[in-house]
């Protein structure tokens, strides 16, 4: 029996054909290796480091756990759909002012995680922070650049309001 | 086509009873691993993520029913949380959001790791499984159903359908170590289930056995020591008791802790479980 499949997969609001994928290729895999969208990275491949942190049907989860072929019907986010013509999101550009960026490898899966925070509480506290972004492994900074970064987004949007 | 998408459990059924080799997809959580890692390769799929009515849950008067596709996050929220408190309190402790958005109470009972952590609780409660196939429906209770590490009695061709489990009448705890605060699975964990009319203590421990492990001589102790119309137990009571419990643990030496260390948490988490809710 054929393990290929071909299916649609709408990824930020654009509509993709998977033709002739194995069926055990996950979201990730088709992401990254056959639509190009490399923004989600390929680390740990069993769902511990969060660097591939996507939203699937507005849920935040591993695209290294989903299957590619189950995404079809669903609405697929990910960190590349985040702003609009290239400009940096709040959150994105807190991350560049707080200098929460060393390597950057798990920076979009980060980014990622806190939009889903705070698009569900607006004022987290720290330790709410910190249990949001306990599914993102970050080797490079400790973490103090990344609260601040989130920090900034919570001041910045409270006085915005 | 190897993917399938059904939309209702009756396609579901109809999907594992025509396809030789096909394996359930939920969450994800497991079976994705190991199929990323090369460990397994199913010969075809059938994802349960259409399937809106596994995922519901329902009161039936004493009684919650609870779908097998919740997730860990669905688990949490406010009603379920308030029926079944222990249930919500595991949820919290699994994995990251991302994990908990897609691992399933289903998954958690058909992997049946010692260290999956719905397992005490749903043992703490005496949780009846149901299980669905073409060839009709059944009710096991947990302690039928998994019979030893990551072995099920649940035939081909069946699915989980949902978990029944009594709704709280008294206090209940959840207490889990890890070897941090996040992304663990279990060194080792304390289930604690009080019923108030009852008059009944529960214990369950996790990944301490082979499986999950109730403690009847503690709990048949705490039950007789408990002070039942003031709701109190004293204090070196509750050492003692938890004592009893820790001396029903069978942990083992692994990567992840020795058995010597399980058995001391075991102690102070039943002791601490005990202290807050008496």
């Amino acid at each position: 029996m054929s393990q290929h499949v071909s299916y649609r997969l709408r990824v930020n609001g654009s509509e993709h054909v998977v033709e002739d994928a194995w069926q055990g290729e996950s979201l990730l895999y088709v992401l990254r290796e056959r639509l190009g969208l490399t923004g989600s990275k390929d680390a740990c491949l069993q769902g511990e480091c969060g660097s591939c942190s996507v939203l699937v049907d507005d849920v935040l989860v591993c695209a290294c756990l989903v299957l590619g072929a189950d995404a079809s019907g669903a609405d697929i986010g990910t960190v590349e759909g985040l702003g609009s013509h290239g400009e940096l999101t709040d959150v994105q550009q807190a991350f560049v002012d707080t200098a929460a960026v060393q390597c950057g490898f798990c920076t979009p899966g980060l980014i990622m995680a806190i939009h889903d925070l705070l698009d569900h509480a607006p004022r987290p506290t720290e330790v709410e922070v910190r249990e949001a972004i306990s599914g993102n492994l970050c080797r490079c900074t400790g973490y103090g650049r990344i609260l601040a970064a989130v920090e900034q987004v919570m001041t910045l949007r409270a006085a915005a309001t | 086509m190897s993917v399938l998408q059904p939309s209702t459990v009756e396609e579901v059924l109809g999907a594992l009873d025509g396809e030789p080799g096909a394996e359930l997809l939920a969450g994800g959580t497991d079976l994705m691993v190991e199929v990323n890692f090369g460990h397994r390769r199913p010969a075809s799929i059938v994802g349960l993520r259409g399937v809106e009515e596994l995922a519901a849950w329902r009161r039936e008067g004493d009684e919650i029913v609870l779908g097998a596709g919740m997730t860990w996050t669905q688990l949490r929220q406010d009603e379920p949380a308030a029926l079944v408190p222990a249930l919500a309190a595991a949820a919290r402790t699994v994995g990251s959001p991302q994990i908990r958005n897609a691992g399933t109470l289903g998954g958690n009972i058909a992997t049946a790791s010692p260290a999956g952590d719905a397992l005490p609780v749903l043992y703490a409660l005496d949780a009846t499984v149901e299980l669905a196939s073409v060839a009709g429906r059944r009710l096991v209770p947990i302690e039928e159903l998994i019979i030893g590490v990551k072995r099920t009695t649940i035939a081909p061709g069946e699915l989980i359908v949902a978990v029944r489990v009594p709704v709280a009448r008294g206090p209940q705890e959840f207490l889990k170590v890890g070897t941090r605060n996040a992304m663990v699975i279990s060194v080792c964990s304390v289930t604690l289930v009080v019923d108030r009319p009852d008059r009944s203590v529960r214990f369950a421990l996790g990944a301490v056995g082979p499986t999950i492990i109730r403690c009847t001589e503690a709990e048949r102790r705490a039950a007789a020591a408990v002070d039942w119309e003031a709701g109190e137990l004293a204090p070196e009571k509750c050492v003692e008791i938890a004592g009893m419990v820790a001396a029903a643990a069978r942990p083992i030496d692994d990567h992840r802790s020795t058995a010597e260390y399980r058995r001391r948490a075991i102690e102070v988490m039943a002791r601490r479980a005990l202290l807050r809710t008496f």
